[in-house]
């Protein structure tokens, strides 16, 4: 999903780049409320595994394949603010030292994933909540949905910002559904893995899961959010 | 008492030596096809219009390792250095921005 140089002509990648500004500004007033001792380290984790979780494109047939983006991941992880962080740190760091996206690109790319995937996912995670068991086992299969949304929402209003400024002129309908169509197939992949992996944190430790938060445990009734382990206090 | 199974520091350890594993050894594996958005720019035919970024020069491009041939060691590098510097820089911007404990609960503490 990483757009390159080019793609877009400069008053809309400009457009994108105050977007993007906007979104991380806000972001980074808003992230304080997600983010203490307990939780702050958990948030580099979670960016740090996202870098790596878009690294490993899965093959979704006929000589295509599709990657983590790891919007609704993040979010659900460590709330919306500061899932929209890391998604942008990790955009950075493969714009400026791996040349992956392209460095005009960079708002367009931090709106897409950063701000539509992470907030799109999270919306989505937050609905399916409402008709799911309220217990911590809704929690990955909600954060699967998220993601399954979260993907062609994105590929969606990058159409649209093709629609607005693509350099190149092709039929738009055409690029609508194939962008759609591809990035449904990696939204079910995007859904697994997150599902698989908000499995294994909520199975280990609930507590540091942000959209766990207020739900009570899937056996016992009572959930301590503040438990933490002795060994970690004496450590 | 149900919530952690396992310490913090032990979760957080894990995470990050699977999200270097991933990144490291992992990723020699991953699919090399163009992803969904290069595979539709090739299909409709905008694919040309992307031009090479200013950072295209840089050692880690392309998640390779300048001077280093063989891609399993170049990518790997690639990835633990990707995975570093982002939790570095988000850990250090998450920690800045955390709500700091309130000194009179720390002190209780000790």
């Amino acid at each position: 999903m990483h757009v390159p140089d080019g793609f877009l002509d400069a008053p809309t990648s400009i457009a994108t780049g105050l977007v993007a500004a906007a979104g991380v500004g806000i972001a980074l007033r808003k992230a304080r409320a997600e983010l203490d001792d307990r939780t702050a380290p958990m948030a580099g984790l979670v960016a740090a595994f996202v870098f790596a979780g878009q690294m490993m494109n899965f093959p979704v047939g006929a000589g295509t394949s599709g990657h983590l983006l790891g919007g609704a991941l993040a979010a659900v992880l460590v709330g919306p603010w500061t899932g929209a962080l890391c998604l942008s740190v990790v955009l950075m760091v493969q714009a400026l030292f791996m040349a992956d996206g392209g460095l005009t690109a960079l708002g367009t790319n931090i709106t897409l994933m950063g701000l539509v995937g992470v907030f799109v996912g999270y919306a989505a995670f937050r609905l399916a909540l409402l008709v799911l068991p309220r217990n911590v086992s809704s929690v990955p299969v909600a954060g699967a949905i998220g993601a399954l949304v979260s993907v062609p929402a994105a590929a969606a209003v990058f159409t649209a910002l093709f629609a607005a400024g693509g350099t190149a002129d092709v039929p738009l309908g055409t690029v609508l559904t194939a962008m759609l169509g591809w990035h449904t197939v990696i939204g079910a992949g995007e859904a697994a893995v997150t599902g698989l992996v908000i499995g294994a944190v909520v199975a280990s430790r609930p507590d540091l899961v942000y959209g766990a938060r207020g739900l009570a445990a899937a056996k016992a009734p009572l959930v301590l959010p503040d438990a933490e382990p002795v060994r970690g206090g004496l450590a | 008492m149900t919530s952690p199974r396992i310490s913090k520091r032990a979760f957080l350890l894990v995470g990050l030596l699977t999200a270097l594993l991933i990144a490291g050894v992992g990723s020699y594996y991953a699919s090399g096809h163009p992803d969904g958005l290069e595979y539709v720019a090739e299909r409709t035919g905008f694919i040309d219009s992307a031009q090479d970024g200013a950072a295209a020069d840089s050692p880690f491009a392309d998640y390779g390792t300048k001077g280093v041939e063989d891609p399993r060691v170049g990518g790997g590098i690639a990835g633990v250095v990707g995975v570093l510097a982002t939790l570095l820089l988000a850990g250090g911007l998450f920690m800045l921005l955390r709500r700091k404990p309130d000194p009179a609960a720390l002190s209780e503490t000790k």
